[in-house]
């Protein structure tokens, strides 16, 4: 890991601050897609970033409103690359991100068990809405690729659930 | 940029593509609203795939767009007709077993720092079988469903994995580039289906895996007849109008 000088710290944070433009109550820093910020020469930066999914069409939006904040903040020249690897995964997604999406409605997703961890742990989904850990899968997809929708059986209310990846 | 990861990322590629437009069709046409959704977001990680995957090849609109039919390298039964939705579910199940075993062999693979190209392959694997693994799941959740189901979706789930069978031997046709146990690849797959048909009291289908006509032929550029229909619509707009831009 190159240590980031205070610059590409700042930018970092304020590219980090954009919301993702399709969950606007997250960032993409909570998102956890962006992955880094280099100053290649006086007013000329490169950002890092990396899908949720191989084919989200949000990847274009998020390229041009980060590459809009950096000009704001007087960078001449901003060229976002996309990186596929190492894959993204839903623990990227800080613990502030998963608290804003269930305020928002969606379920967040459960922490992935660890590769070679003790037992194997399902948890339950709790229903965003009433708290109910009593909710049924619906379908596998749902509004957009990271998430599947759900049915509380408490509330009878559909939510979606931002899926594990 | 070697020639044989080229003739891998266009035979992956096109494999993605040809299937995401297929899914794609389904839009407007499933049978319930949930599956629409479904159907739509397969294809959608199908395409980026393709994307990335066609990227590596040259320019990805000019490869989607301006290929004609025998240019492709995708094996026939990704081109096969959506048919009723159990054939769709066949195709499904025969496909995304096949990618979720391949990409993840290809994901596992010792890395090898120097070649960028073999590294955006392993990169694309690792990401992409993630994805796969939710269609996988949502083939075999169907299959079991319509299977053992009533008898109409039973036979009908039994007609569409007889129908696809004999196109399912061309998957495992070495791809040049694409450095993994072919045997081995085919024989998973095969135990990871039957096991699957089983659940679903659907017996394992009879007939040959590859037939004189069709073994091998979709990645040396052969395919079957609705392909070009297929193609004629998928690239109509593009040719029609040279360099639109949304």
């Amino acid at each position: 890991m190159v240590t980031m000088t205070p610059l590409e710290e700042e930018l970092s944070r304020l590219a980090g601050s954009v919301p993702d433009p399709e969950l606007p109550v997250l960032t993409l820093g909570e998102l956890g897609v962006l992955r880094g910020v280099r100053v290649l020469g006086p007013g000329r930066v490169e950002v890092e970033l990396t899908p949720t999914y191989t084919g989200c069409p949000a990847i274009e939006a998020m390229s041009s409103d980060i590459e809009r904040a950096l000009h704001e903040r007087g960078v001449a020249e901003v060229s976002v690359v996309t990186v596929l690897s190492p894959a993204w995964s839903t623990d990227d997604i800080s613990d502030e991100g998963r608290r804003k999406l269930a305020e928002f409605g969606i379920a967040p997703p459960r922490r992935q068990q660890e590769a070679d961890g003790p037992v194997p742990l399902t948890l339950s989904i709790r229903c965003p809405h009433c708290g109910s850990t009593d909710t049924e899968l619906l379908s596998r997809f749902s509004s957009t690729a990271c998430k599947s929708l759900r049915r509380c059986a408490s509330c009878r209310e559909p939510f979606d659930h931002f899926k594990e990846l | 940029m070697t020639t044989s990861l080229n003739t891998a990322a266009l035979a992956l590629g096109d494999d993605a593509l040809v299937l995401s437009h297929r899914l794609g069709e389904w839009a407007g046409h499933a049978p319930v609203l949930e599956e629409e959704v479904a159907l739509a977001n397969i294809a959608l990680d199908l395409l980026g795939q393709a994307r990335v995957l066609l990227s590596l090849v040259g320019d990805e609109d000019e490869l989607a767009f301006l290929r004609e039919e025998r240019a492709f390298r995708n094996t026939q039964l990704v081109e096969q007709p959506n048919g009723d939705f159990a054939h769709t579910i066949a195709r499904q199940l025969y496909f995304s077993t096949y990618q979720r075993l391949l990409y993840g062999r290809l994901a596992t693979a010792d890395p090898r720092p120097g070649d960028e190209g073999r590294e955006a392959l392993r990169g694309l694997a690792a990401k992409a079988v993630k994805e796969v693994a939710y269609h996988q799941d949502h083939a075999e959740q169907w299959t079991l469903r319509l299977g053992d189901g009533t008898p109409e979706s039973h036979d009908r789930m039994r007609t569409a994995c007889d129908a696809l069978w004999r196109f399912t031997g061309e998957l495992f046709q070495p791809v040049e580039g694409v450095d993994v146990d072919w045997r081995e690849l085919e024989a998973d797959w095969l135990t990871s289906v039957s096991a699957v048909l089983d659940r679903a009291t659907l017996p394992l289908p009879e007939g040959p895996r590859t037939t004189a006509w069709s073994a091998g032929a979709g990645r040396q550029g052969v395919h079957t007849e609705s392909f070009g229909r297929m193609l004629a619509e998928m690239q109509h707009l593009h040719r029609s109008h040279p360099g639109a831009s949304w």
